[in-house]
């Protein structure tokens, strides 16, 4: 099991978060550029140290400074997977995987022996002397996966483990990669950018922004109830912030005022749309819609074969530094509307249709 | 087989303007090498070649060079592995002490060898009246002398190579429980050797033509501390031929080294 | 290496160039058709490494005589001047160590007229001051446990060594042969060689930090040193007088103050 409390300060990121992970649990730190992900992987593998906080595996203290203990990379019971891979390229693949036995010790026979077993699990028997420059993608991915399992470390981290590859292996090795996690016993935390990767291979995501924790918990979880715009944006929906106004009324940053279908469960409120239950009309409309308001149009956005529509009103203006409330139309509504930036329009959405849950 | 052939693009094909200076280049450094071969005596050169002072000069040339060359390893890359990746005191000033013997004239530097150990030196003397050790007027006087000279070349380059290396290659290793001494040997080395290659180039260069800090330190004497750039200039003042002829020694010795040396061994 | 003439403290150089021209001395430079014109311009003289300082103060002393004129030296051993001169290098005036290097450069056309005898100069043993090495005289040579030196026999003076060397029966065990004498010296002087074997006037250029132990007359050579004028000489006049004055009683003072013996 892996505890990390991790401060610290690099450059000008400052970072502040805490995560576990259990045995056997896949973890996924979600989060974009810049936000600390990477810094986060290499605190726990020991490459940079903490200024506060812990690391600790299976009760091992791994990085304490409080304590002054600081167990350095190379004794550290971990193996990492790098974005980039990081096959040393003048040996052969399996000369890679047999790297990390040799490190601890084996022979050289041995350790390769072990190492062809490994290569062989991942369907890279026939590589097994080819040289790094000489394998694709995958396959180089495979032998990276390969080299950090061999020597059977307690807690597996991935760096962007996909990030290397393009878009159609992508989704071949996603698959792969998690058929190969399920196999290792230990923890395993991956840090992505890419929401699909945390999706796939993670049972639990924390969602990292600028250095600090915003959201964490199932991935259906943090899906279907996203608490920071950036996680919003990343599932598709509109997020907005608010208090609640009454039993089944929320009063918007924005300064407008929604009805929701149940009570809310609490007094700090995000309430989370799908911009195709935003309906827009001309003129004030009828019709069983408890939530309608006067919104202008700012920004029109053709996406496939639906078009976003930007409004801009009480509803989806102010907190959270958002912009405006995103309708999908088709483009046939567009033309029947006339909408174009500056029109002025009316939106509704159904109470039932707006998701409300504790901030 | 890797991308080299059918190369296009970016390589192989030179800014048009940089032809004409190259070749100018090319041929100021060719002139003098062909005006030394119409001037060599053909004829006489085999009986020359067989000469002692011929053959105790090349044979000391090249052990002293090769010596120089493989102490320069031993101990120049692990200065040039300090300088560029830890951060000392006094880093600037060590910096620029390896860089001084490549800036003073040799003569002086040879003086001042002789100043830190020859019999009555700061470090020769003491050692002398103790032991009857003494480094000038022997071979490894001259070893000495092509050491000093030639060892900073050795430093500046491999210290080069060290900083431009992909540390994150290291990380990997250290993330697999490879310790300090097994990346520096398993992953750093390999990784810097097109620099290490280049650097014991330059340094066994420099040590074969050393010329004036050998004679002002080891002295001059056939058999034991003249070497081939000695014999060269005292042959030039009785007998020009031989001379040249001990040149084109020099320059064909030298040529049968550099020449085998593959362009990949220096490419990173 | 060519070293500009330095100005030196000159008065007593001064003194002798006053008498020798209110004397009318005829050394003094006159134009080829016998009337005096005063001299002007710059001439370069290639001399042994032996005759460095000499030649320097000689040099001061003529351009005090001749403010118009410059001389500058060009220092080193005899050999490598040769081939200079052999090779076209500019030179107005050649002295030499040993006549063999003057002989080269007279075949091959570049004197003018003959060279003439300007100084004579034997060897001496050199030694630091206080002699810590104990020697006593040429056998010592041949000591296997002392630093000995020689010059290279390549340039004048090892040459004469090994003839000095050969006559008095000794067979030398030396430590380096140096290739110009004035790194022998510096050696001896600094104690890095127990001896060398050197001109005379080398010991006496060392001054306090070197000593000189004599060597029997009977074994000592006895090296003419040779000058001439060149043929291919900028300043033919000019390269004349200087010559000239080096050859009169003052020229010849200066250099036997320095050691050598007067031609």
């Amino acid at each position: 099991m892996l505890h990390a409390d991790v401060a610290l300060r690099l450059g000008a990121l400052d970072l502040a978060a805490e995560v576990e992970v259990a045995d056997g649990e896949v973890v996924a730190v979600l989060g974009p550029n810049g936000a600390g992900k990477s810094t986060f992987l290499r605190a726990v593998a020991g490459l940079v140290s903490l200024d506060g906080g812990s690391i600790t595996v299976d009760g091992q203290v791994l990085d304490a400074p409080d304590e002054g203990t600081f167990v350095p990379t190379h004794r550290r019971p971990i193996g990492v997977v790098f974005q980039d891979h990081l096959l040393f390229p003048r040996l052969s693949a399996l000369d890679n995987v047999a790297f990390g036995l040799q490190a601890r010790g084996m022979r050289k026979a041995e350790a390769r022996g072990q190492a062809a077993g490994w290569l062989d699990r991942m369907g890279l028997a026939d590589h097994a002397g080819a040289k790094p420059a000489a394998l694709s993608g995958g396959q180089s991915q495979r032998v990276a996966l390969a080299r950090a399992l061999a020597t059977e470390p307690r807690v597996l981290l991935l760096d962007e483990p996909l990030a290397a590859l393009d878009a159609r292996t992508r989704l071949h090795m996603r698959a792969e990669l998690r058929r190969h996690l399920a196999t290792f016993p230990g923890a395993r935390l991956l840090v992505t950018h890419d929401p699909i990767d945390a999706l796939v291979l993670a049972d639990r995501l924390v969602v990292l922004e600028s250095g600090r924790v915003t959201q964490e918990g199932t991935t259906d979880d943090v899906v279907r109830h996203p608490r920071s715009r950036y996680v919003a944006e990343l599932v598709g929906v509109n997020l907005l912030h608010g208090t609640a106004a009454g039993d089944r009324r929320v009063r918007l940053a924005g300064g407008g005022e929604l009805i929701v279908a149940d009570p809310v469960p609490a007094t700090e409120l995000a309430v989370a749309v799908r911009p195709q239950a935003v309906t827009i009309h001309r003129d004030e409309p009828e019709g069983s819609a408890r939530n309608a308001w006067a919104a202008t149009v700012t920004d029109l956005e053709a996406r496939d074969d639906r078009v976003r529509v930007q409004l801009a009103g009480p509803v989806g203006t102010g907190g959270d530094g958002d912009a405006g409330l995103v309708a999908e139309v088709t483009p046939a509504a567009v033309t029947a509307l006339g909408l174009a930036p500056g029109t002025a329009v009316w939106a509704t959405v159904k109470a039932v249709d707006l998701a409300v849950y504790e901030r | 087989m890797s991308g080299r052939r059918g190369a296009t693009g970016q390589r192989g094909r030179p800014p048009w303007a940089l032809v004409p200076l190259a070749a100018l280049t090319v041929t100021f450094l060719l002139v003098p090498f062909v005006a030394l071969l119409q001037r060599a005596p053909w004829s006489g050169l085999a009986d020359l070649l067989r000469d002692p002072v011929v053959t105790d000069a090349l044979r000391l040339s090249l052990i002293s060079a090769c010596t120089a060359t493989v102490i320069s390893l031993v101990g120049g890359i692990p200065l040039a592995w300090m300088l560029a990746r830890t951060d000392f005191p006094g880093r600037s000033l060590v910096r620029a002490l390896v860089v001084l013997p490549m800036v003073l004239p040799p003569v002086v530097g040879g003086a001042a060898l002789l100043f830190a150990f020859g019999r009555r030196g700061l470090v020769g003397g003491p050692v002398y009246d103790g032991t009857g050790f003494l480094l000038p007027y022997s071979l490894w006087g001259v070893v000495a002398a092509n050491t000093f000279v030639a060892l900073p070349f050795l430093v500046v380059t491999v210290e080069a190579g060290l900083r431009s290396a992909n540390l994150r290659y290291e990380d990997a290793a250290a993330t697999l429980g490879a310790g300090r001494w097994m990346i520096f040997r398993r992953i750093t080395l390999p990784m810097t050797l097109p620099s290490v290659v280049a650097g014991a180039v330059l340094c066994w260069a420099r040590a074969l033509g050393e010329f004036g800090a050998t004679v002002t330190f080891a002295g001059n004497l056939q058999g034991r501390t003249q070497t081939m750039p000695l014999a060269v200039f005292l042959a030039l003042e009785s007998d020009r031929e031989a001379a040249i002829a001990l040149s084109l020694v020099l320059v064909a010795v030298s040529l049968a080294v550099l020449l085998p040396l593959r362009d990949r061994w220096l490419a990173a | 290496m060519l070293m500009p003439v330095r100005r030196l403290p000159a008065l007593v150089v001064c003194a002798a160039l006053v008498g020798a021209v209110a004397c009318g001395d005829d050394d003094t430079a006159d134009a080829a058709d016998g009337t005096t014109t005063d001299l002007a311009g710059t001439i370069t003289v290639f001399a042994a490494s032996s005759l460095t300082d000499a030649f320097e103060e000689a040099a001061e002393a003529f351009e005090q005589a001749y403010p118009d004129v410059t001389v500058e030296l060009n220092v080193a051993g005899s050999s490598a001047l040769r081939e200079q001169i052999l090779a076209g290098a500019p030179a107005d005036v050649f002295a030499a160590a040993n006549p063999s290097n003057m002989d080269q450069v007279a075949e091959a056309g570049e004197v003018d007229g003959d060279a003439e005898v300007l100084v004579h100069n034997s060897l001496e043993i050199a030694v630091a001051a206080g002699n810590p090495g104990g020697v006593e005289g040429l056998e010592d040579f041949a000591d296997d446990s002392l630093l000995i030196g020689l010059c290279a026999i390549e340039v004048p003076c090892g040459d004469f060594g090994r003839e000095v060397l050969a006559d008095a029966g000794v067979t030398p065990a030396p430590d380096t042969e140096e290739p110009d004498v004035r790194s022998l010296l510096t050696k001896v002087a600094s104690g890095d060689l127990d001896a060398g074997l050197v001109y005379a006037t080398d010991v006496e250029s060392a001054g306090d930090a070197v000593e000189g132990i004599a060597i029997p007359d009977d074994v000592n050579v006895v090296a003419d040193y040779p000058i001439a004028a060149l043929a291919g000489a900028g300043e033919p006049e000019i390269a004349a007088a200087f010559v000239d004055y080096l050859l009169s009683d003052d020229g010849q003072a200066i250099l036997t103050s320095y050691g050598f013996a007067p031609a």
